[in-house]
């Protein structure tokens, strides 16, 4: 086993824990936790694929502000313990082994799949980090001004939601 | 013995590179705090501490020592897991910040092997110290969440509304210097920064530097380090004329100390970055020509003719205890300063760490400065100054940055 | 080298452990964040893709997935916050009124 294969095995073993301690925490903070290790493992998954830039903008946006707003808001709202009310039946009966087989059957047809190997490996460190940024300012520059927009729209919404009635 | 190193050199050299760095990073930690207490006593016309060793120099120990051995009580209702995890994560996290840092540019060479100082040289240096840093703000958050008390709750809200709100115009003011730098690394951003401008008066650090002096990125980006720091007088999460102690007020013993060290860790973490991008990391100010040789010296002047004045104070100290230890100290500061000066290799090694540590030193006198000075800002005028006025000036650094770069060239 | 398949198989399960939560979870936030953890694992089949093409268009594509996230949590927890403010409650079940 290289030690990129181990690497990559104890990361998505995080990745999965915490995605699965995100379905069993009972309370909303506890599932923000496990969310914040799964985009941590997540980032050293990055790390591990060459894509430095990524996995940087992966801590700083998702872990440490996104993130950052949903505990903010929890803690704010002071929610509680979940209820755990109400669950429906067929869901119990019938949704866990469907989502567990959807998942199941996804991975292994993936795994099975005619395996790919990286062709040429793109361009590491610091000249990824030139590429992607020539990348991003020249062929994508059209998405790239449209998701300025979308972020003042989001801003807009976010005032006038969060705005106290008259 | 020589293979063996050899063969394992990336590895030892790592190991005992991060011994070093904690043993000496946790003693500056105990003694910033004398510092601080002490800069602040004499700022207000006190004293400070005075009681545990000549000039309270023993009172980081006594402060230690008190901090394992007191009780440790949990208060009733917490959430065990994240009140435990919230200190050790401050701390950690506050420790990792100092792994990237680049501390002076010559490798070391032992048995061929070299290694520079600084333990992880990568070359997204800076971005990685983005990334610990904005994971920080869960340390005081959840520790405040998970402490079950009113004044935690509200302090670990008011540092994480006020990191996000920071944490914009932190990201930003740096731009114009990656810009300048055009490179991720720290060690790239210093050495991008050597050289002389007008006709050799001034160095060629960015925060003077054309074709776009940094002044409004520096004072962009201090601004909002302190408050990412939170440090005074943005220390809303803290703030003990209204929250008794903010988000650790549930917190004792050693997992308070844990909260305080991550703190100043952050604290000297923000003041070498601050180094790097903005005054030219290790470069000396003075001009690298023979008739400025002397300045080489001043790191052993400075050191002795301190050793110098410790002796002259020690011999006329009050306690018998002080008239022992003060001129010792004096002493040695005395020898160091003398190797510095008379052994050449050491000499010329110093240089760069010297001035390094130098101007770090200054940035942390200014936060202290600053804690004794400003009066805390209100909740209102934080979030205001924040997104009305620090976030505007920094996008409008980016801008301007990019138009002289443009118009005069840059990298 | 990790071969893609791998990558793609951690991605399909953690997409699938976030429909789970979606649809298992009762806490409104808890709900949003397990479309965080879905887009995340889209994230993951993208930046490994663009290691097997060799092509960074992938890592491009994360990128907007993250400022489309961040836009998205800003006016959803907004939206949070007012269904709290209006019903007391978090519990996506007493949010069962077309007006309120």
């Amino acid at each position: 086993m290289t030690p990129h294969l181990m690497l990559f095995f104890v990361l998505a073993a995080l990745a999965v824990g915490g995605a699965v301690s995100l379905i069993v925490a009972s309370h909303p903070i506890r599932s923000a936790l496990a969310l914040i290790v799964v985009m941590v493992a997540l980032a050293g998954l990055y790390l591990l694929l060459g894509a430095e830039f990524v996995a940087a903008v992966q801590i700083i946006v998702y872990a440490g502000a996104i993130m950052v707003l949903f505990v903010f808001v929890i803690m704010l709202l002071n929610a509680g313990e979940e209820e755990r009310t109400n669950v429906s039946r067929l869901a119990g009966t019938a949704g866990i082994p469907l989502a567990v087989a959807l998942a199941g059957f996804l991975a292994a047809a993936v795994a099975r799949s005619t395996p790919v190997t990286a062709t040429g490996a793109a361009a590491q460190g610091a000249a990824s980090t030139r590429a992607l940024a020539n990348l991003l300012f020249r062929e994508f520059v059209y998405p790239f001004e449209l998701t300025s927009f979308l972020i003042l729209v989001a801003i807009l919404g976010a005032l006038v939601l969060a705005q106290r009635e008259k | 013995m020589k293979e063996l190193f050899l063969q394992h050199a990336f590895l030892i050299t790592t190991a005992v590179k991060c011994g070093l760095l904690l043993f000496i990073v946790l003693t500056v930690l105990a003694y910033l705090t004398w510092f601080e207490r002490k800069m602040i006593a004499h700022m207000q016309s006190r004293w400070g501490p005075y009681r545990v060793g000549p000039h309270g120099l023993l009172q980081p120990a006594a402060d230690g020592l008190k901090f394992l051995f007191k009780e440790d009580p949990t208060p009733a209702g917490v959430d065990r897991l994240v009140y435990f995890l919230a200190p050790a994560l401050s701390l950690a996290l506050g420790l990792t910040t100092l792994a990237v840092i680049p501390f002076g540019p010559e490798p070391i060479r032992i048995f061929g092997y070299e290694t520079h100082l600084g333990i992880a040289d990568l070359n997204i240096g800076l971005l990685v110290l983005f990334a610990i840093s904005a994971l920080g703000v869960y340390g005081i958050a959840l520790g405040g969440w998970a402490s079950n008390s009113k004044y935690s709750l509200l302090g670990g809200l008011r540092s994480s509304a006020q990191m996000i709100s920071y944490e914009l115009a932190l990201t930003l003011s740096v731009v114009g210097v990656l810009l300048l730098a055009g490179s991720f690394s720290l060690r790239d951003i210093i050495t991008a920064q050597e050289g002389r401008m007008l006709w050799g008066i001034l160095p060629r650090w960015n925060i003077l530097a054309g074709p776009a002096p940094q002044i409004l990125g520096f004072l962009c980006y201090f601004v909002a380090a302190v408050a990412e720091t939170n440090r005074a007088p943005f220390d809303l999460a803290e703030a003990e004329s209204e929250l008794v102690a903010g988000f650790h007020t549930e917190y004792a013993s050693f997992k308070f100390a844990m909260f305080f060290m991550g703190e100043y860790a952050n604290m000297i973490a923000v003041s070498c970055l601050a180094t790097i991008m903005f005054f030219g990391g290790w470069i000396s100010p003075f001009p690298t020509t023979p008739a400025w040789a002397w300045t080489y010296f001043l790191p052993s002047v400075l050191l002795a003719g301190f050793g110098l004045f410790v002796i002259w104070d020690g011999v006329h100290y009050e306690t018998l205890f002080g008239k022992l230890v003060l001129p010792g100290v004096g002493a040695a500061l005395c020898g160091l300063g003398a190797l510095f000066a008379l052994v050449p290799p050491v000499t010329s090694y110093i240089q760069g760490p010297f001035w390094f540590l130098t101007k770090v030193f200054v940035f942390l006198f200014i936060y202290v400065w600053a804690r004794a000075t400003l009066p805390r800002l209100r909740y209102d005028q934080l979030m205001s100054f924040g997104w009305k006025l620090l976030l505007p000036v920094s996008i409008a650094n980016v801008v301007l940055t990019s138009l002289a770069i443009l118009k005069w060239g840059g990298q | 080298m990790v071969p893609t398949n791998y990558y793609l198989a951690l991605s399909a399960i953690l997409f699938g452990l976030g429909v789970v939560a979606f649809v298992f979870k009762r806490n409104i936030i808890t709900i949003f964040m397990s479309i965080e953890l879905m887009l995340n694992a889209v994230n993951l089949a993208f930046v490994a893709f663009s290691q097997a093409l060799g092509k960074l268009d992938g890592q491009v594509f994360v990128l907007f997935v993250i400022v489309v996230a961040a836009a998205e949590a800003a006016v959803g927890l907004g939206i949070i916050i007012l269904i709290a403010r209006n019903r007391q409650s978090l519990n996506v079940e007493r949010v069962n009124l077309l007006k309120f």
